[in-house]
Parts: structure tokens; C-alpha cells; sequence
């Protein structure tokens, strides 16, 4: 099963779904084709403004739009058609965003949707997710699609490295793995870097947690308490600037739990990053599971020094 | 349409002018602007659109979108006068105990959607439009924007994908009244030829006078509904209609008179004598 396959199957089943795309069509190529439901396939062309208005019009009328274009145009271009029409109208308007964050490898900055999670997550009762890759995505689609509340979704069709857990709630992250001295916090695309890199630090005779986040909104607060608690240095891991992300979550939770913790951003700052073949920008990013490894034993150094 | 019927609606549309200046004070309200949309609604409302108190939650209802949201006290001002809502309600304008305030929301029945932020709903209509002809149902959408509103770009990437789309259930009606908050629009950014541009763009246009009963039900029964493109009526319209003191004033856009002033502006409606206005004006040159 792939994601065309899923939206397929469920907007066959459920005539609530429609599917749209600002001429996106990468994940959507068979369905303009499919007699059972090509009059609820809508391409509004290069709109994404007029894209995210009529699909909380469609929405008005009880249907549930699930609504592509690239990550940087749907949530920035349309960001106050997103805010205006399907947040305040608090309206079941999905979002799913291709090449988030480093998945757009080398378009350049004004592709690059790296601030994507800081500001859908700042619209009341917007639900934001990152999928670690496709299976991960699989699993969890259903229930946000099925959710009365608007999301946003970063598509990520990664093949596994792992075969995931089947049992999703919104607002629950994944345990890969719990560890006393480093817990990495990830989400999205970085997922197998980080599973690279968690196994490259154990066979330095390390403990590592590793959580996969999935859900940035509703986020899972115990599995960050429980993290800082465990372990001796936190890292959040994202392809996201610092601000408004991942790290900015851990701190609000801790925060409002009245904790704090040893908890460390490997993020891209507050810069656009450099644009190149995907593994080569994460080489340059220092975001291969090798370069994870050596950024955190790094970290530990520091922290263990007396 | 006989004389009697114009009688009627001039009579109600009286009716809402009035209730538009009761608002215009403690607080104010876009006066300049909602005076200018006030027959267009009622015309729609009365005579074209199947929208009544007890059909407002029925599927197979007509539809009114206002766009240019800042118009909304001649939408309420009608909504109070067809039942839609209590007529004391609208003493609750900017009260935070009511929902009645500058832009329109969906606590107040009848209306369909939120606005405010200019050039939205349009494309909010299209989906609606969408909707309706996947269900085989034959009811209108109407959208109604200002003039100043088509400076947006979201407008026309709307009107580009209603005419892909070939959405002949789509009504579009341009409160034309030739300012845009504190300019005249051709002082600005000049929009004519609006109905060359809709018509560049695939949409039967026409132009009217959005005050004269007649030529709206005329243009309104011969737009392009069920003929397989979009429609726009422009609607000639003058700013502050019905006030001589305040009409056709680009410092008259939104106005907080005081009680003295409602009492006289009251009075204009009736007799066409222009009051005398102390309250502050809006001047941005």
C-alpha cells in the first residue's frame, strides 16, 4: 500500500472525502483516472490561495478535502487562507505538504517549508504531523483524516528502516527505545539518520532512547518528561529552524510542568540550508546518522566533563 | 416588476438604511460602505434567492457569501427586518454579550461564513459551488465583493478556476461604488474595465444600476446560471446612498456619529436634506 492507494481506498469507501492539489500531482497520479472518484478530484492549478478557500467551502457542506501542494506554497503562500478559512472556521480541511523541510533537497530556500510546524501549530485546533517515512504515514493517515479538526501533514514516503507500531493515537509518539544517557527526540525524514546514529553510538557502549515523535500537535507531554527524566542529555533532532519547532515544544511542556532538563537543539538554526542532492545536503547539514553521532558524543563530552 | 413590488422594496430598504445609521454610533460601523450594498440585498434577498428563516440549515438553499465583510450592518440590518433575527438585537452592536460587530460570523443566522479579510470568499463560494453540482442540486451561489476587493489577487485566481471549472451556479456581484476604504478606486489602483477583465476572463459580465429594482431584476434574471460559464453582476453603486451629507466621500467610509447626528441623519433618510455633521471624519491624504 502506498498513499495513493490509502486516499484511494478510503475516499472510495467515504464519499465525505474530497481530494485537491495546486497542480501537485506527485503522490496523486492515478486518481484523476479513477471513474469511482474523479469528480471529487479537484486541480485548482497553481492557487493554493483559492485552493485553501474552496476547500473550507467544500468542508462547509460536509466534506472532508484533502488538500496537497508543495509544503513551502500550501502552508506560506495560503498561510491566511489555512488560518482564516480553516481555522477559524475550525473546519475539517487536511493538509498534506510534499518535500518538507530537507525533502526538497536542492530547490533552494524559497522551497525550503522549514518553519512549516512553528507557525500551523500556532492556529487554534490545528493538528500537525511529521511521519518518520511512508509505512509510518500509512499508519497514522486514517485517524487524522478521519479527525473532526483541521491538520497539517508533512508527506514523507521514505522506505521503512523499521517496521513500526500499528497502535497510533493522535497525540501519542513512537518509543523506538528508552536510554540513560542520550534520548534523541525526532520527527519526520531525520527519522532513519537518527537510527543510524543511535546505533552507531551504542556500539561506543552507550544507552540511547529514541522517540519518534509523529504528532507535533496534539505532542506527546509524557514522553518528554519521561525522556528528561531518564537520560542524561535530550536532543531534538529536525529539519526545521530552531524557533517555533521541536525544541521550542520540549521547552513549552517542560516549562509547563515546572521541569527543566539537558535538553539540545540539532536543528537549522535560523538559516535556509545549503541546497544540493539530499545526501549531500545532509552531509554539508551534519545530519547523516554519522555525523548525528559524532554532534552527540560531542555533546555528552561536554555535559560529562566535571 | 410592478409598481407595488418596488414600492415594497424601497419601503424595506428604507427600513434598512435606518437601522445602518442606528448603528453608525457608539462605536460606528461602515456607514459610506454598507449604505452603498443596501438594495443589492435587498433585491437578493426578496426577489432572487431562495433563502428564507426556515430554510437557512436546508442543503438545497441558496447561498449569499459577503465578501467585503465590512458591509455586514446592511446585512443585518436586513436579516432584523426579514426575522432572520430579533430587531432589538441589533442594540447589541459591538456589545462582547452579541456577536454583532464590524465583520460578519456565523452566530448571527443567515450568514454562511466569516469574513473580513478581503478576496476569501470567493474562493470559499467556488468550493460551495463544487459541492452542489457533485450533489446534482440547482441552488445559486452568490458571492458579493467590494470594488476595492479586486485589488486582491486571490480574486482573480478565483475567477481564473470558476471558469475552469465552468461554474455556471456562481453569481458574482461587484459592489461597485468607486472607493476603496479612504481613496477613490481609479485615484488608486484603476479597476475599469471590470467587466472586460471578467470577460477576458470567461465570465458573463454585465453592468447595472445596483440601485434601480428594475435593472437588477434584469440582469439578475439573465446571468449565465445553468449556461455553463460564471457570473458577475456589477452593480453601479454610489457610496453613503441615501445620505446626501456623507454620500460619495472617501472620509465617509466608516462612521461614529454621535446621537444628535443619528436623530438628523434619521431624518435625511427621509427627506433628502443634508444634515449637518460635527463627528470626525476619516481623512488618510
Amino acid at each position: 500500500m502506498n498513499y495513493e492507494q490509502l486516499i484511494t481506498e478510503m475516499a472510495e469507501r467515504d464519499e465525505r472525502f474530497v481530494i485537491m492539489t495546486a497542480e501537485n500531482r506527485a503522490l496523486l497520479r492515478n486518481i484523476p483516472k479513477n471513474d469511482k472518484i474523479k469528480n471529487r478530484f479537484f486541480d485548482t492549478g497553481i492557487t493554493e490561495q483559492t485552493m485553501l478557500g474552496a476547500a473550507a467551502g467544500l468542508a462547509l457542506r460536509g466534506r472532508t478535502p484533502i488538500v496537497h501542494a508543495l509544503a513551502a506554497f500550501l502552508t506560506m503562500r495560503a498561510f491566511e487562507f489555512i488560518r482564516t478559512d480553516a481555522g477559524i472556521g475550525n473546519l475539517p480541511v487536511k493538509l498534506t505538504g510534499f518535500i518538507p523541510g530537507f525533502l526538497s533537497d536542492g530547490n533552494g530556500p524559497t522551497h525550503q517549508a522549514i518553519e512549516d510546524i512553528s507557525i500551523l501549530r500556532g492556529i487554534p485546533n490545528m493538528e500537525v504531523f511529521a511521519p518518520a517515512d511512508e509505512e509510518d504515514m500509512l499508519i497514522m493517515l486514517p485517524q487524522i483524516w478521519n479527525s473532526k479538526a483541521p491538520s497539517y501533514v508533512r508527506a514523507n514516503i521514505a522506505k521503512p528502516v523499521l517496521t513500526h507500531s500499528k497502535d497510533f493515537t493522535i497525540g501519542k509518539a513512537e518509543v523506538i527505545s528508552t536510554g540513560t544517557d542520550i534520548t534523541f527526540l525526532v520527527y519526520g525524514m531525520l527519522f532513519p539518520h537518527v537510527v543510524e546514529a543511535k546505533s552507531l553510538l551504542e556500539k561506543q557502549g552507550l544507552s540511547i532512547g529514541l522517540v519518534n515523535m509523529r504528532c507535533l500537535k496534539p505532542v506527546d507531554e509524557q514522553v518528554i518528561l519521561d525522556s528528561v527524566s531518564n537520560s542524561e542529555v535530550v536532543i531534538a533532532v529536525e529539519d526545521h529552524f530552531k524557533i517555533g519547532g521541536l525544541y521550542s515544544i520540549i521547552a513549552e511542556v517542560l516549562l509547563k510542568h515546572r521541569t527543566t532538563g539537558n535538553v539540545q537543539s540539532f536543528s537549522l538554526g535560523e538559516k535556509w540550508f545549503k541546497p544540493g542532492r539530499l545526501d549531500a545536503v545532509l552531509e554539508y547539514e551534519g545530519f547523516t546518522g554519522v555525523k548525528l553521532s559524532q554532534r552527540a558524543l560531542a555533546l555528552l563530552e561536554i555535559v560529562s566533563k566535571p | 416588476m410592478k409598481e407595488q413590488e418596488i414600492i415594497e422594496l424601497k419601503s424595506l430598504a428604507l427600513k434598512v438604511r435606518e437601522n445602518i445609521v442606528n448603528m453608525s454610533t457608539e462605536g460606528g460601523c461602515f456607514t459610506g460602505a454598507s449604505l452603498s450594498c443596501t438594495d443589492l440585498f435587498v433585491y437578493l434577498y426578496k426577489k432572487f434567492l431562495n433563502i428564507n428563516k426556515n430554510n437557512l440549515q436546508d442543503p438545497n438553499r441558496d447561498y449569499l457569501f459577503l465578501s467585503k465583510g465590512h458591509d455586514v450592518p446592511a446585512l443585518y440590518g436586513l436579516y432584523a427586518e426579514i426575522g432572520f433575527i430579533e430587531k432589538a438585537r441589533l442594540q447589541n452592536h459591538l456589545s462582547t454579550e452579541d456577536s454583532i460587530y464590524w465583520h460578519p460570523n456565523r452566530n448571527i443566522p443567515g450568514v454562511e461564513f466569516h469574513s473580513g479579510s478581503l478576496g476569501h470568499l470567493p474562493s470559499v463560494a467556488i468550493g460551495v459551488a463544487l459541492d452542489c453540482r457533485l450533489r446534482n442540486q440547482t441552488n445559486k451561489v452568490v458571492v458579493v465583493t467590494g470594488d476595492g476587493e479586486l485589488n486582491e489577487g486571490s480574486v482573480w485566481e478565483a475567477a481564473l478556476v470558476a471558469s475552469a471549472y465552468k461554474l455556471d451556479n456562481l453569481i458574482l456581484v461587484v459592489d461597485r461604488n468607486y472607493f476603496q476604504a479612504n481613496m477613490a478606486t481609479e485615484e488608486l489602483i484603476p479597476l475599469e474595465s471590470i467587466k472586460e477583465k471578467f470577460e477576458a476572463f470567461g465570465w458573463h459580465a454585465q453592468e447595472v444600476d445596483g440601485h434601480d429594482f428594475n435593472q437588477l431584476e434584469a440582469a439578475f434574471k439573465s446571468t449565465a446560471f445553468g449556461k455553463g460559464k460564471p457570473s458577475v453582476v456589477i452593480a453601479q453603486t454610489v457610496r453613503g446612498k441615501g445620505l446626501p451629507s456623507i454620500e460619495k466621500r472617501a472620509d465617509r467610509w466608516f462612521c461614529n456619529f454621535n446621537a444628535n447626528e443619528v436623530q438628523a441623519l434619521l431624518g435625511e433618510l427621509h427627506d433628502n436634506k443634508p444634515a449637518e455633521l460635527v463627528s470626525e471624519t476619516l481623512v488618510v491624504r
